[in-house]
Parts: structure tokens; sequence; C-alpha cells
């Protein structure tokens, strides 16, 4: 067992996500930052689905019930076990009763943290991302406890310390699609859309980020249709939101471009105030 | 072979959208419905998830789409050489509401701005056979179309911060039920004790796009005992086979 200490800003579990319900409604979910995620399984030698946990900036703290190997990608959040920096992207050995603290963000905002065997919390519909009316639990509390196996042996010989560019943090081109919706643009709005510097608002969570800049909007909202995360809305006001993993499946507003699965990655690792521009890809 | 236009685009590396003309239809939806279910059958390998609404088909693969001239052109291919008419087998469902103004809570407003009494809105609200178009916006939330235009009405321009599971409400020319409470700017006029979701099922919501939905009112003394019931596992929703 994982135990949580305290609980932060917001922490959950994620793998992958959650698929063939979105006919049903339910949202696909997932971990942020999924090259993070992929990265700590790959390098525990886990399956890349496995379920780890997302912190979110920090103030978090978890004691280790059981012996295990974990490994910390993502964000720098200042991780410390028993009070010593640990090393991120690296296989770690950590004893039972080991205390794992994550204070504030040094790059990035998300961090993750595998176990070899991965994070065992019930599979909900083929997944262990927590979600609202799905997985029991939506967020972790403290004195929440999530199962894992204990592990005595591992092979750290083999692994080398893998170096991360560090442009998936500071990257500021946001790399994009056209979306369903772009072609009823004018030219002046497609201009805009390229060409204006958009910050992050505190409006952001797991379900979406709103962004401050405003284009100027007169585009009729569409008959209600799929959305997805990385899907670019711009609303009547003329504000976009940008979707990430915890997206309702469905939506009215125009979509406009549509990130590349590498951008909402990199989209993750950014938070309020963060700026960046949209590059169009084709 | 059907008569409608419909246009194909990539939405992003990974997904393919069909686009119907931006109607609500039944027998559109009937075509997206029957695509739909060809596509499943001959893409399943590849596929991630699908999605329809009222006037399309997304489909979501599992990996980066390597051509999509040629994806398009073999959906293009299983549209036009099946047999879209074949409607599939749905049901009927009826769904227990009580209209008490307890639940209620925008029955009286409604009544005074529609000038009809609240037995008439009942009336009006649960004699349609509703058609399910799809399910979104929140786990079991299903899109109805079949409102009597007597009844549509402007959404609150301020959401209520809490709307309970179960809320029937309208919101202007729609009508649905909140599967879980939720904020939501709706004009609630009832609520239904059943279950719209139930993750611990195989097939979490029991309906599907294609389906029909009627209302029953219920007084509060029996949306006590349904409500029991369903905590107990012990209630079936009634429905009909139809198209049988």
């Amino acid at each position: 067992m994982l135990k949580v200490l305290q609980s932060g800003v917001y922490s959950t579990v994620q793998d992958l996500g959650r698929f063939g319900y979105m006919s049903t409604g339910v949202p696909v979910s997932g971990a942020m930052d999924q090259y993070a995620a992929k990265l700590a399984n790959l390098i525990l030698k886990n399956n890349e689905n496995d379920a780890v946990i997302e912190v979110a900036l920090g103030g978090t703290s978890f004691e280790f019930l059981k012996d295990t190997v974990i490994c910390i990608a993502g964000g720098d959040l200042n991780a410390a076990l028993n009070d010593h920096s640990v090393q991120l992207n690296h296989p770690i050995s950590v004893k039972k009763n080991s205390v794992l603290k994550f204070t504030n963000p040094i790059f990035g905002v998300r961090a993750y943290i595998g176990v070899k065997g991965g994070f065992l919390n019930k599979n909900v519909l083929g997944s262990r991302s927590f979600f609202k009316e799905i997985t029991k639990k939506y967020v972790l509390k403290k004195n929440d406890e999530i199962l894992y196996s204990e592990v005595k042996t591992f092979n750290f010989s083999q692994f080398a310390h893998i170096k991360i560019n560090k442009e998936h943090f500071s990257e500021t081109k946001i790399e994009v699609n056209e979306g369903p919706e772009y072609t009823n643009l004018t030219s002046d709005q497609k201009k805009a859309l390229q060409h204006t510097t958009f910050t992050i608002s505190k409006e952001n969570n797991r379900m979406g980020y709103r962004l401050d800049e405003v284009i100027v909007n007169d585009l009729e909202e569409i008959v209600t249709s799929a959305v997805m995360p990385g899907t670019v809305q711009l609303t009547p006001s003329g504000t976009m939101i940008v979707l990430m993993r915890d997206c309702q499946v469905t939506g009215g507003y125009p979509r406009v471009l549509q990130l590349t699965d590498n951008a909402i990655n990199k989209m993750a690792q950014k938070t309020t105030g963060d700026s960046f521009n949209f590059k169009l890809v084709p | 072979m059907s008569s409608y236009n419909i246009t194909y685009k990539s939405f992003g590396k990974r997904a393919i959208l069909i686009e119907w003309n931006a109607i609500i239809d039944e027998n559109v939806l009937q075509e997206i419905l029957s695509f739909k279910n060809l596509i499943l059958k001959n893409k399943h390998k590849v596929i991630l998830d699908i999605i329809s609404t009222y006037n399309s088909i997304t489909i979501f693969y599992q990996f980066t789409i390597e051509n999509i001239y040629n994806e398009i052109i073999a959906l293009k291919s299983i549209y036009e050489e099946s047999d879209l008419s074949n409607v599939q087998k749905n049901k009927l469902w009826k769904i227990p509401v009580c209209y008490d103004p307890y639940f209620g809570l925008d029955l009286e407003e409604l009544s005074v701005k529609k000038k009809l009494t609240i037995s008439e809105i009942i009336e009006i609200h649960s004699k349609p056979v509703y058609t399910i178009f799809f399910i979104g916006f929140l786990p079991g939330f299903l899109y109805l179309g079949g409102l009597n235009e007597t009844l549509h009405f402007p959404r609150k321009s301020i959401p209520r911060l809490r709307v309970d599971r179960g809320a029937v409400g309208i919101g202007s020319s729609q009508t649905g039920i909140y599967p879980q409470e939720s904020a939501g700017g709706w004009n609630i006029i009832g609520n239904s004790p059943i279950l719209f979701f139930d993750r611990k099922r195989e097939e979490p919501c029991f309906a599907k796009p294609g389906d029909k939905v009627q209302f029953v009112p219920i007084d509060r003394n029996e949306h006590t005992e349904i409500l029991n019931l369903v905590a107990y596992k012990r209630y079936a929703i009634e429905s009909e086979v139809l198209n049988a």
C-alpha cells in the first residue's frame, strides 16, 4: 500500500485512459502528460498502461507501506525520499515506511510516480484512471491507501540515466492541426489564432484550460458533436478552451484546432500564467 | 447506399469525423447508427472508440492514421456497398418521474410563464415518445428528441451550482435527466429515482442511441419505493422491444 500523508493540490491515479465507453458519455481521462507516465513505466520495465500517480504542483507526501522500486518522471516538483532529493527518470529502491515528498515545482507542473508492477487500485470499465462517479475515489485524500505489489529484487544495472529534453517543459510552440470547424473561420481569425501569444488563465484543470486572450468570434455554435482531449473550442464570447484529458465527450462550440498528442503532453506541464503560441502543422 | 450527402475529414492525426447535414432528424439517426455498427464490425481491430451524435460519427483509431485518404476511401466503400436501411432492434424504456413540486423546483415558474397548469405541463411532458439520439455531457446523459414545442423554455440565466441526481429538466428545445449531481442551467420539473449510469454493470448505461423513452408520472411515495428498490438492485426498468 501507498498511504497519502498530505493530499496536496490535486493527486490522482491514472493510466493511459478509458476507452470503449465514450458512447455512454464516459470521458477518456488518463495521465495528463502521457509521455512522462509512459517513461516512468518504461524505466521500471512495466507495461506502458500501468497505473501511476499524477501529482500536480506539490504540497504532497506519501508513505510506502511495502518495499518496492519506483521511478519519478515528468515535472520536477522537488521530490525527496526520506528528506533526500531524488533523481528523476531513474529506478529508485524504496524501503518500507519511506516517505516521498513533493514540495514545489522547479520546472513543469505534473510529476508521475511509477511503481514496479503499477498501482493496483480497482480497474473500472477497463481503466484505473480516477474519474468522478466512475471510480470510487476521484482525487487522493489524506489517509487514502493505494495498493501495489511488494518488490524485493530489481536489476538496476541495465539502466542508464535517461536525459530528458528540457523543451518538453519550456516549449512555447504548441503544435496543432486544423480542427473540424477551422475552415469556417475568416482569414483574420486564422491569422489571430496563429499570431496571438496566448496565456493560460487561472481556470485550468484536468478537464480543460481556459485562455485569457480573446478572438473576435461571430461563428455560430455547432450542433452538439464529438470533442476529445486536445480539441480547442472557440466560445461565443471569443474565449478559447483547450480541452484536456478529463473533458466531456461532446460539445457545442466550434472546434477550431486540435493539439497533436505530443502537444497535449507539453500543455499538461503548463499552468496559470504560462504563455505559448499555436503552431499549425500539416 | 443512401441519398444523404456526407463528408469525411481528419480530426487530428488519430480520428476521422464523418458528418451529415446539420439537422436533427430520425432518418439521419437511423443511417448513422447502421453505419456506426458496420464500421465497428469491419474496423474493430484498429478502433479505440467510436461516438455518434445528432449528425456525426467520430472514429478514434489506436494509432496515428498513416494514410488518411486510403482510410477515408475504405470507410466510403463500407458506406456505399452496404444496406443501411436495416434498422437495429430498439427498446422503449418507461422512465418513472415524480413531478411533485418538491422535486420540480421550476414547475411553478414554468406554469406562470407558459400559462399552463402544472398538471397540463406533466401531461404534455409525459405524453410523447422521445428518441435517444446519443449519450454525452455526463456519463448516462441522454440527448432526447421530441419535446413538445409548448414546453420549449430558455435555460436559466444563472445556472444552479447543484442539481440533484435524477433531476428532469428543460433547456430550450431539449429535455433530459441529470444522471449524477452536477451544476446545471436547465429548468427542473421533476426527478427520476432510477440510475442512468451504473459503473458496476458491464453495460453501464441501459439505453442506447436509437432507443425510445417515455416518462411515467409517479407520486412521492412511489419515488421513495423505487429509490429503495434501486439501492438494493431490485428495480427492473420497464421496457418493450420495438420493431421486433
